[in-house]
């Protein structure tokens, strides 16, 4: 693996972590803040202001943030699958904190989740089209 | 109401998504990531016609995603907006050109097998 493999690869990891948890807990927080109805579309505003939906919506931009510069340099089809294993992560805080049941049949598609994600991350290349530059293969 | 909701989410979501890589490969990889280097780069790409699109997109998204969580499970809601994989790895190799070898469809596969699964 070449340095500027190396490089971008790990790049990539500590971006594609901070996308992850960003996601997780900016959902978790949202649906903790959500009240029970939305009525009308100023619900939805008045919404976003309750403290726990607040910091919901501020870890969600954070997400966005943080998935855009990671898609200045690496691909679309590798970043989708590899920070999928945030699904995995709202499935098990479904259940740890919000009580939510996990079937056995959910439990088996996040094992598939995971091993499509270990499959794009750990085998193939982080960019494969950039206008002007060589693969970082 | 659910489904609508879901092909409302997976319709803005995937456009968002490739306007987004497409505004981001526009403006090259982010090297930088002093502060002062990131205001920067945030103020060229507030101009960003493509990171625009992709902003519009997310927030209808966004909002049809929280309409969708007060109607059903955290663990319902967020693992089937996944179905979207399947949309953007094909818009990934004939909008952005992307080089998706064998590893990458098997593992988009994988993942839409598993939310499948996961949404049942």
């Amino acid at each position: 693996m070449s340095s500027e493999t190396a490089r971008l690869r790990a790049k990539t990891w500590t971006c594609a972590t901070v996308v992850v948890l960003s996601n997780v807990l900016g959902n978790f927080f949202l649906k903790r803040g959500m009240p029970a109805d939305l009525p009308t579309p100023l619900a939805y505003i008045a919404a976003l202001f309750q403290p726990w939906a607040a910091l919901g919506v501020v870890l969600l931009i954070t997400w966005m943030l943080s998935r855009m510069t990671l898609l200045s340099w690496a691909d679309l089809s590798y970043v989708l699958p590899v920070t999928s294993i945030g699904y995995v992560l709202v499935a098990l805080e479904g259940k740890l904190f919000l009580h939510e049941e996990i079937s056995l049949k959910r439990w088996a598609g996040i094992v598939l989740i995971m091993a499509g994600v270990a499959l794009v991350g750990s085998a193939t290349a982080v960019q494969t089209a950039r206008r002007g530059e060589e693969p970082a293969r | 109401m659910k489904l609508l909701l879901l092909a409302i989410i997976v319709a803005a979501t995937a456009a968002g998504e490739v306007l987004a890589a497409m505004g981001m490969r526009r403006h090259g990889e982010i090297r930088d990531f002093r502060p002062g280097a990131l205001r920067r780069a945030a103020s060229v790409l507030t101009r960003n016609r493509f990171v625009i699109g992709y902003v519009a997109a997310m927030a209808v998204s966004f909002f049809a995603f929280m309409r969708l969580l007060t109607i059903s499970n955290l663990s319902y809601a967020v693992p089937v907006t996944a179905v979207t994989y399947a949309l953007e790895t094909v818009m990934a190799k004939y909008v952005l050109k992307e080089h998706v070898n064998w590893l990458r469809w098997a593992g988009a596969a994988l993942v839409i097998c598993g939310v499948a699964l996961v949404s049942l």
